[in-house]
């Protein structure tokens, strides 16, 4: 009986052995890739569109500069800046390249001052839309040149900032609106914004009524459920879903507190740490859009947004092909699309 | 004035009599305004004999030491009275409008306008401690697309001191809420007319003694913190009602805002409304013959518009002392910290002026309204129905309907009602006609029993 086990634990040894298939019996070198593509990619340097979308007065701008460490805004960078409130929804559109440890990035931040802020709201998310449609264009001319460029420039809309109003309340008519018609063509992170007027239990209702009113409404905000891939992201992401919208506060001060230098705001009543967690969670989103998942959100952006942004456009212009001005389009039988 | 109890006893008459005439010196001087004395009864009479007019006094006839001795409670007049032959006594007369409107109570009605989620009701709970709102119902985001601004009245009667306060807050839900804003204020400003109208209705009446007064005396007008000063919503309404209401413009949930940031968007709001006109309620000055403080309360009360105010009715420990205030993993916010926000300031203002107010509201929109009113209806005249029989009959249901409510209305007159009241008003339905205690409509149907019903205002 004995020599049965045996035998039997030597031959599952070799169909282990076999089933796995190519086992190295020695060092390759198949890892050096990985620093191959990050020498690459930190020569190249990374791109990142980000949008901020809110009524004006939200904190958007100090929120974005607080975000990237810099100056960046676009309050920062036009001189003799005033604050009034525009009559249309104009967007505004910065780059600046910042870089850290040998890493560039090219950032751009898309700004859409004049939104929600007139008595007639209809329709103000209009201009948001078309913009971003008009990245994607640019994107899908390019990608179908027959001569194209080693690197496409993306300008592509990554990630859309909502500014909630933190009400205490629920969400708006126009938020709902926004979110509804956007979710689908790019990936919304909502955010409460200054959220140093909200309790923490006030916080806590706040955060579950959006939530309810995300759901009641049909709306996917980043990350979206159907995106996940395995069950560790889901699990990852479930833990980020069950704590948005991030509650976040803004600054660019720096004041002292147990003799750190930190970024906060100096009230009467206390300092508001800006990176403490207890505080706000805007640590949580700075992780989120910058330390985690900055690679996912272009990478949804590219292969899934924009992939359905390209699917619609071709087949909506199937008929009239020769608008899109292309010299030759072979297909797989060898016929010229363009003569159809 | 201060006044003492003094006692002074004494069992001889005559010894008496000069601590009576003591006493009546120092009560010229404004030292002594109550006096017991314990004199003998005779003493008593020949005291009332000479000075009726001085004394006030009543006497209780008790046993003291075995003697019967008479207790009087002399109680000087209050107020000063050197001499006695050049004294007319109608320095007393502030005395009796304080008892008067004391018993008879005082009436205000306050509004409160902004966005949903800014706090009025906590803030209308805070201010006069009472829960105006006990259970509340914030309907979703679908519901407020369709919704159209409500108006919701609620009277409350406090009572402090033996004065009672007859407060309406009345509230607007739904006001800025929807996608488009542009209709938001025109059911706001009906309101307002239609109180104005029905006051306007009530003083050309016949039978002026019951007038119930329920136009608007004070508009708190909440404005967002987190903007950098008046939104385009904002300046269109105050431009609508600043001519109607006296405005007061409040900064909510102003826990938002570092001392910078408060000081920047009160400066900021204040040339907005000056850029645009608006011309909010303006504290009177004191008078030149007020004291110092006051001078000095109405001058920092003056400085501070717009207030930034925070509102809470949480109890907080806070070193050992229960206060209200929010607590924050960073601090406690105390509401009634001077420092941390204006709520003081706001309801000092408030209550100090709150005759100010009524009298602005009297004096100065309802005036402006009446005027246009008249040279309005003036003008449509030959619209009117000029029916002597009717009018007569209308006038004297109102006298019936004034007097005494729930009494039998006779039919005809009621009817007049009915169809007299149309032309008056032309916005209200004909079946409203106003009537009765304040914050309720008498509806009437003229259809087979005649039957009061009373309900609450709401459109």
């Amino acid at each position: 009986m004995y020599i049965n086990i045996l035998i039997l634990y030597i031959s599952y040894q070799f169909l282990e052995k076999n089933s796995i298939g190519a086992d190295l019996f020695g060092y390759v070198g198949i890892e050096a890739v990985l620093d191959q593509m990050r020498m690459k990619t930190m020569k190249a340097g990374f791109e990142f569109n980000i949008m901020v979308v809110g009524q004006s007065g939200l904190g958007k701008s100090t929120l974005v500069n607080t975000l990237f460490k810099s100056k960046i805004s676009r309050k920062s960078c036009t001189p003799n800046y005033e604050e009034k409130i525009c009559k249309t929804v104009k967007l505004h559109a910065v780059s600046h390249v910042i870089e850290e440890k040998g890493v560039k990035m090219k950032l751009t931040v898309v700004d859409t001052p004049g939104f929600g802020d007139q008595i007639n709201n209809e329709n103000c998310w209009e201009p948001i839309v078309k913009y971003i449609n008009e990245q994607y264009e640019k994107f899908l001319r390019e990608e179908l040149n027959v001569n194209r460029k080693r690197r496409i420039p993306d300008s592509r809309v990554h990630c859309c900032i909502y500014f909630l109003p933190a009400t205490g309340h629920r969400l708006r008519p126009i938020d709902v609106e926004f979110m509804k018609r956007l979710g689908k063509m790019v990936s919304i992170v909502p955010v409460i914004a200054k959220a140093d007027t909200l309790t923490v239990e006030e916080r806590q209702e706040f955060k579950e009524q959006i939530r309810k009113d995300l759901d009641a409404n049909g709306i996917c905000v980043y990350p979206q459920e159907e995106f996940d891939e395995d069950p560790d992201e889901r699990l990852l992401n479930h833990r980020i879903r069950e704590s948005i919208p991030f509650a976040v506060v803004g600054t660019d001060q720096e004041h002292q507190v147990n003799g750190n230098k930190v970024l906060g705001r100096k009230t009467k009543w206390g300092i508001i740490e800006v990176e403490n967690v207890a505080h706000c969670e805007f640590a949580n989103l700075r992780d989120l859009l910058i330390r985690s998942h900055l690679q996912d959100l272009k990478d949804v952006t590219h292969n899934i947004l924009y992939e359905n942004y390209r699917v619609r456009r071709l087949n909506e212009s199937n008929i009239t092909f020769s608008e899109l001005e292309l010299s030759s389009w072979p297909t797989e039988n060898g016929t010229d699309k363009s003569q159809l | 004035m201060q006044k003492h109890l003094q006692r002074i006893s004494c069992r001889n008459a005559i010894v008496s009599l000069p601590s009576f005439i003591a006493c009546w010196k120092l009560s010229i001087k404004n030292i002594i305004t109550h006096s017991l004395i314990y004199i003998h009864p005779l003493t008593c009479l020949l005291l009332v004999l000479i000075n009726p007019n001085v004394m006030k006094a009543h006497c209780a006839l008790k046993p003291v030491g075995g003697n019967f001795l008479c207790y009087i409670n002399v109680v000087f007049s209050v107020l000063k009275f050197p001499d006695a032959a050049g004294y007319v006594g109608f320095a007393n007369l502030p005395n009796q409008v304080h008892r008067k409107s004391v018993k008879k109570g005082f009436e205000f009605t306050l509004m409160v306008v902004g966005e949903s989620g800014l706090g009025k009701s906590t803030l209308i709970n805070s201010l006069f401690l009472t829960d105006l709102y006990p259970e509340r119902y914030i309907p979703g985001a679908a519901e407020k697309i369709e919704r159209t601004v409500q108006i919701e009245a609620s009277t409350v009667e406090i009572e402090e001191r033996g004065v009672k306060l007859r407060l309406t807050v009345v509230d607007t839900p739904g006001y800025g809420d929807a996608i488009n804003s542009q209709d938001c204020f025109k059911t706001i400003i009906q309101y307002i007319d239609n109180q104005f109208e029905r006051y306007l209705h009530d003083e050309s009446g016949l039978n002026r003694r019951h007038i119930v007064d329920n136009r608007v005396h004070c508009c708190f007008y909440f404005i967002s913190p987190f903007g950098h000063g008046l939104k385009p919503l904002d300046v269109e309404f105050m431009k609508a009602i600043h001519s109607k209401v006296n405005i007061v413009p409040v900064i909510a949930k102003a826990d938002t805002l570092t001392l910078k940031e408060r000081d920047r968007l009160k400066r900021r709001i204040l040339d907005e409304i000056a850029e645009h006109g608006i011309r909010i309620y303006q504290l009177p000055d004191a008078d030149s013959d007020e004291d110092e403080e006051f001078k000095e309360q109405t001058r920092v009360l003056k400085a501070s518009i717009p207030f930034a105010v925070i509102g809470s009715n949480q109890l907080i420990e806070v070193k050992g002392k229960k206060i209200r205030g929010r607590l924050y993993p960073w601090g406690v916010v105390e509401v009634e910290n001077p420092e941390h926000n204006d709520f003081l300031k706001l309801r000092t203002m408030l209550v100090t002026h709150m005759q100010d107010l009524q009298e602005v509201t009297q004096d100065l929109h309802y005036e402006n309204f009446r005027s246009e009113r008249l040279k309005r209806a003036g003008r449509a005249v030959d619209e009117d129905v000029l029916d002597k029989d009717q009018i007569l009959l209308q006038k004297e249901a109102e006298l019936f309907v004034n007097n005494v409510p729930g009494q039998d209305i006779p039919f005809a007159s009621i009817q007049a009602l009915f169809y007299c009241g149309n032309d008056l008003n032309n916005k209200t339905s004909p079946k409203h006609k106003a009537g009765g205690n304040g914050g309720s409509f008498v509806y009437v149907f003229p259809v087979g029993n005649i039957t009061m019903i009373r309900g609450t205002l709401s459109n």
